[in-house]
């Protein structure tokens, strides 16, 4: 189990080096001169040049990702801001947690209340629950984000004033953003739970264990549920992913100082070193929510338990 | 037991059973009748489809609903209408006084849950203990399995398929029902393991002198461990006797055209016989008897109403009209 752990951690090197060589690509074909962005219209020639200089934005592409990965590997340094000077690390470490915050309350209340529903969908088959959920599922499926997000404020902080449109530091503040974050990924853990749950209910051992004469309550729990788990966590794996990149959508709407909002404006003014940095997180972030996953295979699913040694 | 119950052990009467498909009415038990003395084993032998393991299912009442549904009928243990009881009393009817060994044993155990559980729980269901004791009993039945009852912690998948079944049948037992009712319990296993579950079986009947109704194919294994055999057809009981009667004479033309299918091992040379056609759609059965189409005596009479069950000797009874009218076939 710690090898596999050690060796899924090394796959990180990998994922890491090319998720940043694609976003050093990106940004190299991208149109804007930093230099002109920062310094502003008015800034002379001999000063751009220097910024471009300093910055090492006058090397061919090749030597700059080069140098980009020494200093990260050597001095685990990942660049300051061109803006407001501060390092990317500290950039970042402001941002992460309210990212984290955001995303982590989002997919708590997705997989809760999606495997809620899923289960009773799936018990109550074709019933009017079932019906009314299944449709909500689509619709929340087909809801970006945004526009999700642009709704409730409207319903909720305009019409009804019911709750605050924007930050991230209050209860309140956070109720919002949480629910336009995780719709997509309630709709989808319900969807896969119903099904799921579907087809392990009809299997034979749960007919075993109903000739037992156990409950039906217990049967769900004890029996179904945790065979019906494995895709359940694979899908919540995967939306914890979306809802990580997803959450530029939501800070955006809700003007939260994540990660999301933070790449987003760093765009704008083409600081590539917040980019970076910023992407980095993000991909890293992504990588060990799959190496959890996979840990909680295992720990569901004891014929996953020998294939990890 | 008095005389009465011992005779009456278990009756099935006019049972009716019927899955609703998007191909129609599946009418997969149609009137079928069946009683078991206390401490008989009846042998329940039909070829596929016949409604064998949903019969079973109907006693256990654990058909599944959508699609299945009881449609009519009775069944009685010790006297008391299962199909009666309360939601909650049929749950502890089942696995405390009826269990039942499943068609599939490599399907029949929960994978996430080691074995071990998987009979405690049985245990905890039906009995009064404490967490050790239950574990000990667990283990105990392990072992009078023949399975090493260290083997317990592990998990489903690194057992074979034998002891698989023997867990199975493990779980079936740990109760002592008073019923037992095994499905084809030996089907999925190979000839040698067959023979050892079959050995087992014979054992534990005789430890617990439990009533035990064993679905099979194989008239061999039902010659060797059922005192009687009752033959399903369609949905119904067409033949019922003493496994000695009916092996020296089958009075059924269906249950005479099992017996030429079996090849015989004494004989050199001896063509394997099958039936000819097939039975009868089970959405769609005939309103006389539903053999009628594939028998080689039918007359047209045959196919106008039901043969009922008729003694042909003492205790044998057949459902064919020829045997009315000449007292044999
Ligand atoms: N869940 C179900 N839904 C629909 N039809 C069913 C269902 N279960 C059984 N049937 C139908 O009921 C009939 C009887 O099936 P059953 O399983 O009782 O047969 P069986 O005698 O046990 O056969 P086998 O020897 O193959 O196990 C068949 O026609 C079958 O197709
Ligand atoms: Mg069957």
């Amino acid at each position: 189990m710690v090898r596999f752990c050690l060796r899924r951690l090394l796959t990180l090197i990998p994922v890491t080096l090319g998720v940043t060589f694609l976003l050093f690509s990106l940004l190299y074909m991208t149109p804007g001169d930093p230099a002109l962005l920062v310094l502003g219209p008015e800034a002379t020639e001999d000063a751009l040049r220097e910024f471009r200089r300093e910055h090492g934005l006058d090397q061919p592409f090749l030597v700059r990702y080069g140098r980009f990965v020494y200093n990260a590997v050597v001095h685990q340094d990942v660049g300051r801001s061109y803006i407001t000077h501060r390092t990317v690390a500290s950039e970042i470490a402001d941002a992460f947690p309210v990212t984290l915050t955001l995303s982590i309350g989002a997919i708590f209340f997705a997989t809760l209340m999606g495997m809620i529903f899923g289960i009773i969908c799936a018990v109550k088959q074709y019933s009017i629950f079932d019906n009314v959920a299944m449709v909500f599922a689509m619709l929340g499926i087909a809801t970006p984000v945004f526009y999700l997000g642009i709704l409730l404020i409207l319903l909720f902080s305009v019409h009804l004033h019911w709750l605050p449109s924007s930050g991230f530091d209050t209860p309140a503040q956070r109720i919002l953003p949480w629910i336009a974050l995780s719709s997509v990924s309630l709709s989808i853990i319900t969807r896969m739970t119903r099904s799921s749950m579907l087809e392990v209910i009809r299997s034979d051992y749960i007919r075993t264990a109903r000739a037992k004469g156990q409950k039906e309550t217990v049967i769900i729990v004890k029996h179904a549920l945790r065979n019906a788990l494995i895709p359940i966590i694979t899908i919540i794996g995967i939306q914890f992913g979306h809802l990580l990149g997803g959450s530029i959508l939501a800070e955006s709407v809700f003007s939260i100082p994540g990660v999301g909002r933070l790449a987003v404006d760093a765009i704008k003014s083409r600081d590539y070193p917040v980019v970076q940095g910023a992407v980095i997180y993000l991909a890293l972030a992504y990588v060990l929510i799959n190496l959890l996953v996979d840990i909680l295979y295992t720990w569901i699913d004891p014929r996953l338990r020998t294939r990890y040694r | 037991m008095d005389q009465q119950q011992r005779e009456n052990f278990l009756e099935i009467r006019d049972l009716y059973v019927q899955y609703h498909t998007d191909t129609g009415l599946v009418k997969a038990v149609d009137g079928l009748n069946l009683s078991l003395a206390g401490g008989e084993t009846l042998g329940l032998v039909g070829e596929t489809g016949a409604g064998k393991t949903t019969t079973a299912l109907a006693v256990m009442q654990l058909i599944a609903s959508p699609p299945g549904r009881i449609a009519g009928g009775s069944i009685f243990l010790q006297g008391e209408n299962l199909l009666k009881k309360s939601k909650e009393e049929q749950r502890h009817i089942r696995g405390g006084k009826i269990a039942m060994i499943f068609q599939d044993p490599m399907t029949s155990l929960n994978p996430v849950l080691p074995v071990q559980e998987q009979i405690a729980e049985m245990i905890r269901l039906h009995r009064k203990a404490d967490a050790d004791e239950v574990l000990k009993k667990a283990r105990d039945m392990l072992s009078l399995v023949g399975i090493r009852p260290e083997r317990g912690s592990e998990y489903p998948h690194q057992f074979s398929g034998g002891m698989k079944q023997r867990v199975v049948i493990a779980i079936a037992l740990a109760c002592n029902p008073t019923l037992l009712i095994a499905d084809e319990p030996t089907t999925a296993l190979d000839v040698t393991i067959q023979a050892q579950v079959l050995e087992l079986m014979r054992e534990l009947r005789q430890h617990f002198n439990t009533s035990t109704i064993l679905i099979s194919h194989d008239l061999g294994v039902v010659a060797e461990l059922c005192d009687s055999v009752a033959i399903m057809y369609a949905g119904r009981i067409v033949e019922k006797a003493d496994t000695k009667n009916l092996f020296r004479r089958p009075l059924h033309p269906y249950t005479q055209g099992l017996f030429r299918s079996v090849p015989d091992l004494t004989g050199n040379v001896r063509r394997l016989d099958t039936i000819a056609g097939l039975p009868p759609d089970p959405t769609n059965l005939p309103p006389g008897c539903c053999f009628a189409s594939r028998c080689n005596i039918a007359e047209p009479d045959c196919s106008r109403s039901r043969p009922s069950m008729i003694e042909g000797e003492t205790g044998h009874f057949a459902a064919c009209f020829k045997l009315g009218k000449r007292g044999g076939v």
